[in-house]
């Protein structure tokens, strides 16, 4: 498949930012994973490919690092914070209920995360990396649902805003 | 009454609806004025006086700032500035708002500084989780190009400077600095083996600085009010302010901005309203999770980054407070924290990779009524391969300091809570042989 034009144009821009190329290798894996939705086997193989790397380094990298998917993973994902301010203030509680409710669920994924650096608004939790709390489990299941019927727009799940840059 | 004292918060709170707009940190903040003055004073003049004002990092170690800078080898170029606002000590929410809220003052900062270490690229690594950080960094650098603040010839100084926004991915350990330059190079952010310290070889190999968001946006201050004032500000060598994130159970959790020298009780229960419901405090965690805890009996203890580590054995780290109130059980904090660090343990040094791990399900089973009288000591003796001695300051036999912060917390759990804990482990091996002795014998539920 490899890059196409714009794609193409994209990925040298970002590359220009920097005295070395590899150091593209997280933005254009952000990149790959809003083209395609996760980070697919062709998407890694693009990246190589356009930098110069084996696709077995560039998934290396990419394996390491929590924010790329390596499966679909649905529209919306649902991060929620249990470390230990939110431990104290209804973080699990809070996991606990979205998970059940949305076990099912293809399109909203939920994971449980280290601290979000918002531990005045505990329990946290973000949206496609938008920040929303203190939340009881209703009022989170409210918001999902306005992101999911359109009514609030959510960034990509790489958190780029919609229609903005990498 | 405890008083906050802004420097680095002051205007993000005089213009909450606007501070990260360039058109008003320009008219109502002087954004970029400093620059005219940190060029007229030259590179040498500015970390001379950043040295004076005995300004030391916000990221975690407290290193002195213009001391690091002048390791730099000279002559060697190029060099770098890679700014750290990877924020991912847990309790710690200071860059997260300093980014979204003050983008020109940060730039202004790390444009002062690059010049000041003859730096003509510079990075911000943020913490990838910051999307809307990013936005407004973004924009704001943006801006500062349009009006000729970064690119060519700033100013009309001869000073050149490229700007790049780097967002990380997800991985608390490219927080450590040359973590992070492993991940600025494209790789997994694994930290690197000291020496080469950074300065010397830094990123692809080059002499770089590494300082956190908060260091990197007081620069700008130093610069236009002298280094006199910064040191008048704060105790001994604790000087100027800090920003302290608190949360847990208080009653306004959130960040304050305080001359150092302060207490903890002015602070936690002063500014931040102590613990809420009318509750009393158990213990709390002075500087990040990564520091030893701290009891009730500390609160008169001052914000003194040295008095921390030396009397108190702990540190004042990221400047993160968590309090918890009476009802809080210790082992589930400490099993919490256990499970961070498995996490996010690199697995590249053996104790902390493996050691890690083991103190996490330890901690699970004694949190959980699984416990056996020695696990506290089991825990000790495999944290002491990893923490010769476990005496805060921590030795160290890991590549980088993640190793031995997991072992804070349960010195910490023997330091503070033993007695109450060895009692527990007692009960609830007690209580299983008895129900396992009842079940047996009499099918009884005891
Ligand atoms: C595991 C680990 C995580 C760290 N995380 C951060 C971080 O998120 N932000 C930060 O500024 N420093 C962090 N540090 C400290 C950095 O290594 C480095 O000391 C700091 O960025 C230097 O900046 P300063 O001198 O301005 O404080 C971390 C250190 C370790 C060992
Ligand atoms: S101490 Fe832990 S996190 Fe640090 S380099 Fe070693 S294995 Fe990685
Ligand atoms: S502990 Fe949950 S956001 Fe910090």
């Amino acid at each position: 498949m490899a890059f196409s034009g714009t794609e193409r144009r994209r990925a040298e821009e970002i590359v220009a930012r920097y005295p070395q190329s590899r150091s593209a290798t997280l933005p254009l894996l952000f990149l790959v994973q809003d083209r395609d939705g996760w980070v697919t086997p062709q998407g890694i193989e693009d990246v190589a490919d356009f930098l110069g790397l084996t696709p077995a380094v560039v998934l290396g990298t990419c394996s390491f690092y929590t924010m790329f998917k390596l499966s679909p993973v649905g529209k919306l994902v649902v991060s929620v914070c249990t470390n230990v301010s939110c431990l104290v203030n209804g973080g699990p509680q809070l996991h606990e209920h979205l998970r059940r409710e949305y076990a099912r669920s293809d399109d909203v994924f939920i994971e449980e995360v280290e601290c979000l650096a918002a531990c005045d608004r505990a329990p946290a939790l973000q949206i496609n990396y938008d920040f929303h709390g203190p939340l009881t489990g209703e009022q989170a299941v409210d918001l999902i649902e306005r992101h999911r019927s359109g009514e609030l727009t959510a960034r990509t799940i790489s958190g780029t805003a919609t229609g903005g840059e990498v | 009454m405890a008083q906050e004292t802004p420097v680095v918060t002051r205007f993000m709170r005089e213009r909450p609806d606007d501070s990260w707009q360039f058109e008003s940190a320009r008219a109502y903040n002087a954004a970029y004025t400093r620059l005219e003055r940190a060029f007229a004073m030259g590179p040498e003049a500015i970390v001379e006086a950043v040295q004076q004002s005995g300004l030391r990092g916000k990221g975690g170690a407290g290193f002195g700032t213009g001391q690091k800078w002048s390791f730099l080898p000279k002559g060697v170029f190029p060099r770098y500035l890679c700014i750290n606002g990877d924020e991912g000590e847990p309790a710690t929410f200071k860059d997260h708002m300093l980014t979204e809220r003050d983008p020109h003052q940060l730039v202004e900062g790390a444009i002062i500084t690059a010049y000041a270490i003859q730096a003509n690229h510079a990075f911000i690594y943020l913490r990838g989780e910051f999307a809307l950080g990013a936005d407004r960094l973004q924009q704001a650098i943006d801006d500062a190009y349009a009006h000729g603040f970064l690119g060519k010839d700033i100013g009309g100084s001869g000073f050149d400077l490229e700007l790049v926004l780097h967002r990380g991915a997800g991985c608390y350990i490219a927080g450590d600095e040359t973590g992070l330059l492993s991940s600025l190079e494209g790789e997994r952010a694994m930290p690197r083996i000291k020496p080469p310290f950074p300065a010397a070889q830094g990123l692809y190999a080059a002499p770089t600085v590494v300082n956190n968001i908060e260091t990197i946006s007081t620069i700008p201050w130093i610069i236009a009010n002298g280094a006199e004032w910064y040191a008048g500000m704060g105790v001994n060598r604790s000087t100027g302010t800090r920003i302290f994130s608190v949360s847990g159970h208080v009653e306004r959790p959130g960040n304050y901005e305080v001359e150092l020298g302060m207490t903890f009780r002015e602070l936690i229960e002063g500014l931040a309203g102590g613990v809420r419901d009318g509750k009393r405090m158990k213990f709390f965690i002075p500087g990040g999770a990564s520091s030893p805890w701290l009891l009730p009996e500390h609160l008169d203890s001052p914000l003194d980054m040295d008095y921390a580590g030396s009397e108190l054995r702990t540190m004042l780290g990221s400047g993160a407070i968590t309090v918890f109130d009476e009802t809080t059980d210790p082992l589930l904090v400490s099993w919490r924290l256990a499970k961070f660090y498995a996490h996010e343990s690199c697995g590249k040094c053996t104790p902390c990779r493996e050691g890690s791990s083991w103190i996490e399900k330890v901690l699970y089973r004694m949190v959980n009524g699984q416990g056996r009288p020695e696990d506290l000591d089991l825990l000790l003796s495999f944290g002491s391969n990893i923490v010769p001695g476990l005496n805060a300051p921590f030795a160290q036999t890991t590549i980088c300091a993640l190793g031995p912060s997991t072992m804070s917390h349960v010195v910490s759990l023997d330091r503070w809570f033993r007695d109450e804990i060895v009692a527990r482990l007692e009960r609830d091996t007690a209580r299983r042989t008895s129900l396992e002795i009842v079940t047996v014998s009499a099918g009884a539920d005891a």
